[in-house]
């Protein structure tokens, strides 16, 4: 065994180390110890990432001195390794663009315990990636949720409060369905290893044994992870929570959270069920069918809002629904077109969510449009960032926005009956997005009479600077350069199969 | 007829009454705001409602009302038809041919002993064969304790940081003190209750020691780090609610709970990644399992399950602590 391949162990293992040690540690340190951590692992997913391009093989990795179906095991291919890379990079800027703000609005004994979550969040989503077991999986579950409730009540107002009560027991409904799932899973195959239930699941529908509870697994699990990931009936937890965490929660759990338990519901589509299963169940049509809905209603909702941090989770509604949409239409290039809009969505949502907070900094903190007038000048840089998230969300070319369209619009073209919905919902949901993109742009450059209010140069915060102008060459490097991105999607799910 | 002169007679006739300065008596509290104050209170709370689900005037809140209750009615018994539904076409539970008695709960109980070295094969299940799971939940319980933390905690060095002029985002008088979350703790509840404390006296060192013997038996009858974790804990709050905050300070304050999870976890992550690492790599570990059945055998298993106790006891501890008072 190469040394290599210890990583995907190493990086889980140093997070929650990390976790574990910044509970003693003063809050200087432990957000070194996070900075730290974020960057080591990153690295450590890079060096992987290139070994598995080279090989070209996935491999498994015990946990412990037993194999497979004894012991726990998790197993690493070029898409798992390079989700883990994107995940570091995301939480690296979310954290670095934040922490201004996490000064101003979190207590400061209570920076640490912050640190904690986040260390641990990043193990949690590193072990979703990686795991190749349905109970790992849930345990790592359980973590994610507990830290995300902590990521939004860190800012301790009533709000966040009753957000983090309302995220928590829809979650807590989402954990519970997908437990359901897994328990009911377990008794038809005798596994817990996704392999195992794999070839368990392939004898069931060849004996034609078992269809009722079988179609039920799927639909319980399907059900508890679009609950977690704010599928559009289900997202009513979703605008508090991301809109009055402190930046970089709702940065993190808008691009890092819910698509994390996406990726999951990803994995277990390809490695649990099987795909040919999964596309034949129904289950698939009702997800599809959220999709689009969510597309439609979650722009709506966020044309009627007039506060821009809950404009923009409600824009989450709508992009969460084109992901679903695309693994609704049950094919391969569907698929591809839903993880690249995982990938597009993390990197623009997360940037409009750091750009938003220096435009409201410079409209003496207010988040409702009319006072944000003008201030695309008195912040230029995070006018120019906001102003390309905005074209990207809507889908103007060279913005990474732009390729998910197309992918999605490509994935549709030939599907018999979901084609004209998902063509139709693409074309309205596009324009509801212009419609509330272009008015916050056009809002924020709207000359201001008043010269009352406080400028900020690139000079005065150059770290925010910097990870905005890192966010937008991650959205243009997207955007261009989009090819080998989606063959990498393309071998990465071949090595799923 | 001559009076006895003991404590009892004494008592009987009402001469000395032996609960004086033991315990804390005082009358029992009418009103805990006054009287005309709760009284307004309720009426402001009747109006508050009426105001937010003020139905007569807001059609689209009635109508919304009810629908919610009928749909959720519906959800609910859809669900559970589901379930029932389900269950009904699964497998009968306990038939030998059933997919579960596989060969992995065979392995488990055949050879769990050779390999593992536990004869308790739950622990050697949890605790060898699927340590990592294990491990992840006794980080669920840390990030639950540091969540509540988040949530409880009352900073007992605010006023200095407000004077030194550190940031802080809740201002001091918006927020309970320390000192007023300690007076709040005793409002309700009696100090010094006799019959609590030498009740306690007795039964805390027997729950403890029956904690103890759980956990380091984990290995070879039922019971465990999680299991004996659960029982010192109990007995812990126990001790807390007979004797008060000030005894169990002396021995266990926010330091002492910080550093004996961080030191129980931190081995766990050591030992267990030694562990996985020798492992993955098809190393020899090194590490004897003994003579099973004896106390120091089965590996790393008995000291795992130490650390999971220590762990369980210290949570259970924290959360009783942080939600009676902010603090230990």
């Amino acid at each position: 065994m190469r040394f290599v391949q210890n990583f995907p162990f190493f990086s889980i293992i140093l997070s929650m180390f990390a976790g574990i040690v910044s509970s003693v540690l003063p809050s200087r340190a432990a957000k070194w110890v996070n900075t730290v951590l974020i960057v080591t692992v990153g690295i450590l997913s890079v060096v992987l990432l290139a070994y598995l391009t080279g090989t070209g093989e996935p491999f498994v990795y015990w946990m412990g001195h037993f194999p497979a179906p004894w012991g726990n095991e998790i197993r690493a291919g070029v898409l798992e390794a390079g989700m883990a890379l994107f995940f570091c990079v995301i939480m690296l800027l979310s954290m670095a663009g934040g922490r201004k703000k996490l000064i101003g609005e979190v207590e400061y004994s209570k920076h640490s315990l912050y640190y904690i979550m986040v260390d641990l969040l990043l193990s949690s989503l590193l072990a979703l990636v990686y795991t190749n077991d349905l109970f790992t999986a849930y345990v790592f579950v359980e973590i994610n949720t507990i830290s995300a409730c902590g990521l939004i009540m860190i800012r301790q107002n009533g709000r966040t409060i009753e957000a983090a009560v309302r995220y928590m027991i829809m979650s807590l409904l989402g954990s519970g369905l997908f437990l359901m799932g897994l328990c009911t899973l377990y008794d038809l195959t005798g596994h817990l290893l996704m392999s195992n239930i794999r070839e368990s699941v392939v004898q069931l529908m060849e004996q034609g044994a078992y269809a009722v509870p079988l179609t039920v697994t799927i639909g319980l699990i399907s059900a508890g992870l679009a609950i977690k990931s704010a599928l559009y009936p289900f997202h009513t937890w979703l605008p508090d929570a991301y809109g009055y965490s402190t930046v970089s929660s709702a940065a993190m759990l808008s691009s890092l959270v819910s698509k994390g338990y996406i990726f999951l519901l990803i994995k277990i589509i390809y490695r649990v069920i099987g795909f040919e299963v999964f596309a034949r169940s129904r289950i698939i049509d009702v997800l599809f069918v959220f999709g689009v809905l969510g597309m439609i209603f979650g722009s709506v909702s966020a044309i009627r809002e007039n506060d821009i941090r809950r404009m923009i989770a409600f824009s989450s509604v709508a992009q969460i629904g084109y992901i679903y949409m695309g693994i609704g239409l049950g094919t391969q290039i569907g698929m591809t077109a839903s993880i690249f809009h995982i990938l597009s969505h993390a990197a623009t949502k997360s940037l409009l969510f750091i750009a938003a907070i220096g435009l409201t900094d410079v409209s003496r903190g207010s988040r409702r449009f009319i006072d944000l007038t003008g201030a695309g000048y008195r912040h230029r840089m995070a006018g120019v960032a906001f102003t390309v998230g905005s074209l990207s969300m809507v889908g103007v070319p060279m913005f990474s926005g732009f390729v998910s369209k197309l992918l999605f619009a490509e994935a549709s073209v030939g599907h018999v009956y979901k084609m004209l919905p998902a063509v139709v919902a693409l074309a309205v949901s596009t324009i509801l997005n212009a419609i509330y993109f272009m008015k916050t742009v056009i809002r924020i450059y709207v000359p201001e009479r008043r010269m009352d209010r406080e400028i900020i140069t690139v000079r005065k915060e150059p770290v925010y600077a910097a990870v905005l102008v890192c966010f937008i060459l991650l959205n243009i490097a997207l955007g261009m350069l989009s090819q080998p991105v989606v063959e990498w999607i393309g071998s990465g799910l071949d090595m799923f199969g | 007829m001559k009076r006895k002169n003991n404590a009892f007679f004494r008592w009987f006739y009402g001469e000395t009454d032996t609960m004086l300065g033991k315990v804390e008596i005082r009358p029992q509290r009418k009103e805990p705001f006054g009287e005309g104050k709760a009284g307004e209170l309720l009426a402001d709370h009747q109006t508050l409602r009426e105001r937010i689900y003020d139905g007569k005037d807001n059609g689209k809140l009635w109508f919304f009302d009810r629908i919610y209750r009928v749909a959720a009615l519906f959800f609910c018994l859809a669900l559970i038809f589901i379930l029932l539904v389900n269950v009904s076409w699964l497998p009968p539970s306990g038939e030998a041919s059933n997919p579960a008695n596989n060969e992995v709960p065979a392995r488990y109980i055949e050879s769990g002993l050779q390999e593992t070295g536990a004869v308790n094969i739950v622990t050697g299940m949890i605790l060898d064969y699927r340590a990592f799971d294990t491990f992840g939940e006794s980080n669920v319980l840390f990030i639950a304790t540091a969540a509540v933390l988040i949530l409880m905690r009352l900073d007992p060095e605010k006023k200095a940081r407000v004077r030194k002029g550190i940031p802080v985002y809740k201002k001091p008088e918006d927020e309970l003190t320390v000192a007023q979350a300690q007076a709040n703790d005793r409002l309700y509840e009696p100090k010094n209750d006799v019959i609590l404390q030498r009740v306690a006296g007795f039964l805390v060192p027997v729950i403890v020691i029956f904690g103890i013997y759980v956990i380091l038996n984990g290995h070879l009858s039922p019971g465990g780090g999680f299991s004996g974790g659960a029982i010192i804990g109990a007995g812990l709050i126990l001790y807390l609610n007979a004797f008060g905050f000030e005894k169990t300070e002396r021995f266990f304050t926010e330091k002492t709970y910080k550093w004996v999870c961080f030191a129980s976890l931190t081995f766990y992550c050591l030992v267990k990644s030694y562990s996985f690492f020798t492992g993955a790599n098809h190393l020899e570990s090194g590490i004897p399992l003994g003579t099973p059945g004896a106390i120091l055998s089965s590996g790393l298993i008995l000291p795992l399950n130490i650390c999971v106790g220590l762990v369980v006891a210290c949570t259970m501890y924290a959360f009783y602590a942080l939600f009676r008072k902010g603090g230990f």
